[in-house]
């Protein structure tokens, strides 16, 4: 039927027979998108007597936001802190592939490099919103250089740094330019680190506190000037000790400043993090957590062996190993293994799950008022699931731009 | 008048509903001639609603050659307030049948000039031909629409300030605060219940009982409006048992034992 739409002409799509989450619950809503956007049915009705244009049946799935990512170095044989000639086209070749994760936006992750690697690859990618070909950019992470030589995990030791007298000069120098970095990861017990946490804060960039020797009190003070967030908590810093908790001791401070909220990166994968530690976690602080997926190159390809860069990597179900040894070489789960693994081990409720990859790191953003929820105004960038938590099919901005073949829903 | 008397809640909600299906479906609307009905808010048409619901999506009714009109609508609350009627009829009704948005009216508790408001509603009314079912409930004050006791029995849409019985009834519905609850309401006039073709009235609960008394046992009287029915041509009264339970035994076993001629009215059509 035709409808009357005085504010606009664009075509209405509304998704029936679906669940949405929506308050924190899934609820039996019909979506509608405009533009876009998630529009408000009711104001549609009333103000400008419109009615839908296209309707998608759903079949009963569940309609969540968009995952979003804010760990993931590459995939699919690409690393992104190569400089290779094409860094627009490795980025763009995982930004296509992680739709069928149901991730809609994410942060290419950098670990510690040379100078001349951010020199080259920084400047290569802008901010940017997904679409059919792929998952929209919103910035770098940039985990390093700036971490502590006894937490350096994988990262090349040759190419760690202080800071020096003036923190952000020696940051700006490394970087070549703070322009598209959505987040930095550094070690705050680095002498001089406080001017960059603020520093950086202020520009609107988060601090990540993570492959560091901290204690609870210096993670404190960084929380103060500005940090809000841990990279893959338990991995990469001091273990949990019950008369110095740490960085880990963050989830349950009574510093952090009033209205601020402390978030920690978690990687689901059953493998780095055993089971009952996230279960702390999760009790702990449960609306602090982030999923990520922290995947590197080796993710998304198929089992055997496989040369990456300087690598031979062997990979084996969820494992992958420096070839011929059973030393674990990174993670290769994707981001909707991620969140099945995450509700299955801690039992929480199919709502925290999917919010804990959508909700949650775009409130650590700061953008959830366009992303990570389903409210009127926001981004329409969906995920639709059964109720196992497989990804049936991926929308940005109220566009599909993946769906799972071989079933006959939306 | 027809007085049904049901077993429970869920029956009344059931009864009425098939009721307005079939007379939507014996009057056949279309694009050249809709039904035009009355629609009331709260708690005792909503199982009528949801009934009415499972009718359009079973396919036995469309509401695309239906008009409505609402009874009344709270004054100086935000049209999208979870409380306000506009709300409710979107929640309850509108949003999960066919109906278009222009064939439905609601008064408007934010208009700049609220008599100007209701006199347009009355004015939309006649050019829509008169109301063909006017669906409605009961105050425990014996009130239709917002016409608080005392209201003429020949008023007309305009604005009214709320009893104290309707604000404290109404403020279960704004987290128990009295103070919360508009004061003011625009409402259907007695007269203008009374100028539809039918009227159609829903008593649940104890609570209503003496109401439904003073309704049709009692005289006319401007105190408890809604005995003003009584002189209208074609009321149809629908109730569950604890309704009844301030009536004459007669006048239930009367109404009761014509359940059996009263139920054909609700039978399914036989299809064209």
């Amino acid at each position: 039927m035709p409808s009357n739409k005085s504010v606009s002409d664009a075509p209405i799509t509304q998704f029936v027979n679906c669940r949405i989450l929506r308050e924190h619950k899934l609820q039996r809503e019909d979506l509608w998108v405009r533009e876009g956007k998630i529009l408000d049915p009711e104001k549609l009705f009333f103000d400008e007597k419109g009615s839908a244009d296209q309707r998608v049946d759903c079949e009963g799935l569940i309609i969540a936001p968009g995952f979003i990512d804010v760990q993931i170095n590459g995939g699919y044989g690409i690393d992104f802190s190569q400089a290779t000639d094409d860094v627009r086209g490795g980025i763009a070749l995982v930004a296509k592939k992680i739709l069928e994760h149901g991730v809609t936006s994410f942060l290419p992750t950098l670990v510690t490099s040379p100078p001349d690697i951010y020199h080259k690859v920084l400047p290569e990618v802008k901010v940017h919103s997904g679409g059919m070909e792929g998952a929209g950019v919103l910035g770098f992470h940039l985990e390093g250089p700036f971490i502590s030589l006894e937490k350096k995990g994988a990262h090349p030791e040759q190419h760690l740094r202080s800071f020096l007298s003036d923190g952000m000069s020696d940051l700006i120098e490394t970087y070549g330019t703070l322009d598209n970095v959505a987040m930095v990861t550094l070690a705050p017990e680095l002498p001089n680190s406080q001017s960059v946490v603020r520093e950086l804060t202020q520009r609107g960039i988060t601090v990540s506190l993570g492959h560091s020797v901290a204690n609870l009190s210096q993670a404190e003070d960084a929380v103060r000037y500005g940090a809000s967030f841990i990279t893959h908590l338990f991995n990469a810093m001091l273990p949990f000790h019950h008369r110095d908790p740490g960085i880990v001791g963050l989830l349950t401070s009574d510093q952090v400043p009033q209205g601020r909220t402390v978030f920690y990166g978690m990687i689901a994968d059953g493998i780095h993090t055993n089971p009952a530690a996230l279960r702390i976690a999760h009790r702990a602080h449960p609306t602090g957590l982030v999923l990520v997926t922290d995947a590197i190159a080796a993710m998304g390809l198929p089992p055997g062996r496989h040369t990456l860069g300087q690598q031979v990597i062997e990979i084996q179900g969820l494992h992958a190993y420096v070839a011929g040894t059973k030393t674990l070489c990174g993670s290769i789960a994707t981001m909707d293994m991620c969140v099945r693994h995450f509700k299955q081990a801690s039992g929480c409720r199919v709502e925290e799950a999917l919010e804990a990859a959508s909700l949650h790191p775009a409130q650590l953003l700061g953008i959830s008022h366009a992303k990570g929820i389903l409210d009127y105004g926001g981004d329409a960038d969906l995920v639709l699931l059964d109720d196992a938590l497989n990804v049936r099919a991926t929308y940005i901005a109220g566009q599909e731009v993946w769906r799972k073949l071989h079933h006959h829903n939306c | 008048m027809k007085l049904i008397i049901l077993n429970d809640y869920d029956q009344v909600g059931e009864w009425a509903a098939k009721y307005i299906r079939n007379k939507i479906l014996r009057f056949n609307p279309g694009p050249a001639r809709f039904f035009i009905l009355g629609l009331p808010t709260g708690g005792t048409p909503l199982g009528c609603y949801k009934k009415l619901i499972e009718f359009y999506r079973n396919g036995e009714i469309s509401f695309k050659y239906v008009k409505t009109f609402n009874m009344d609508e709270y004054v100086g609350i935000p049209r999208n307030h979870p409380e306000s009627y506009h709300s409710f009829m979107w929640n309850n009704f509108f949003k999960h049948i066919d109906i278009q948005s222009e064939n439905t009216h609601i008064l408007d508790g934010n208009a700049a000039n609220l008599i100007e408001e209701c006199d347009s509603f009355e004015q939309k009314i006649k050019a829509a031909g008169g109301i063909d079912l006017f669906v409605g409930g009961i105050g425990p004050d014996g009130h239709i629409a917002f016409n608080e006791p005392g209201s003429s029995l020949m008023s007309r849409t305009r604005v009214k300030t709320l009893a104290q019985d309707t604000i404290l009834a109404n403020a279960r519905f704004f987290d128990g605060d009295m103070s919360k609850v508009p004061t003011m309401a625009l409402t259907v006039g007695v007269a203008t219940v009374m100028d539809a073709r039918e009227v159609m009235i829903l008593i649940t609960g104890a609570h209503k009982a003496f109401a439904l008394y003073k309704a049709i046992e009692d005289g006319v009287n401007h105190m408890w409006t809604v005995s003003a029915f009584q002189q209208h041509p074609q009321t149809v009264f629908v109730c569950d048992e604890d309704a009844t339970l301030e009536l004459r035994v007669k006048t239930v076993k009367y109404f009761k034992g014509m359940m059996h001629v009263h139920n054909k009215l609700v039978e399914p059509l036989p299809p064209k």
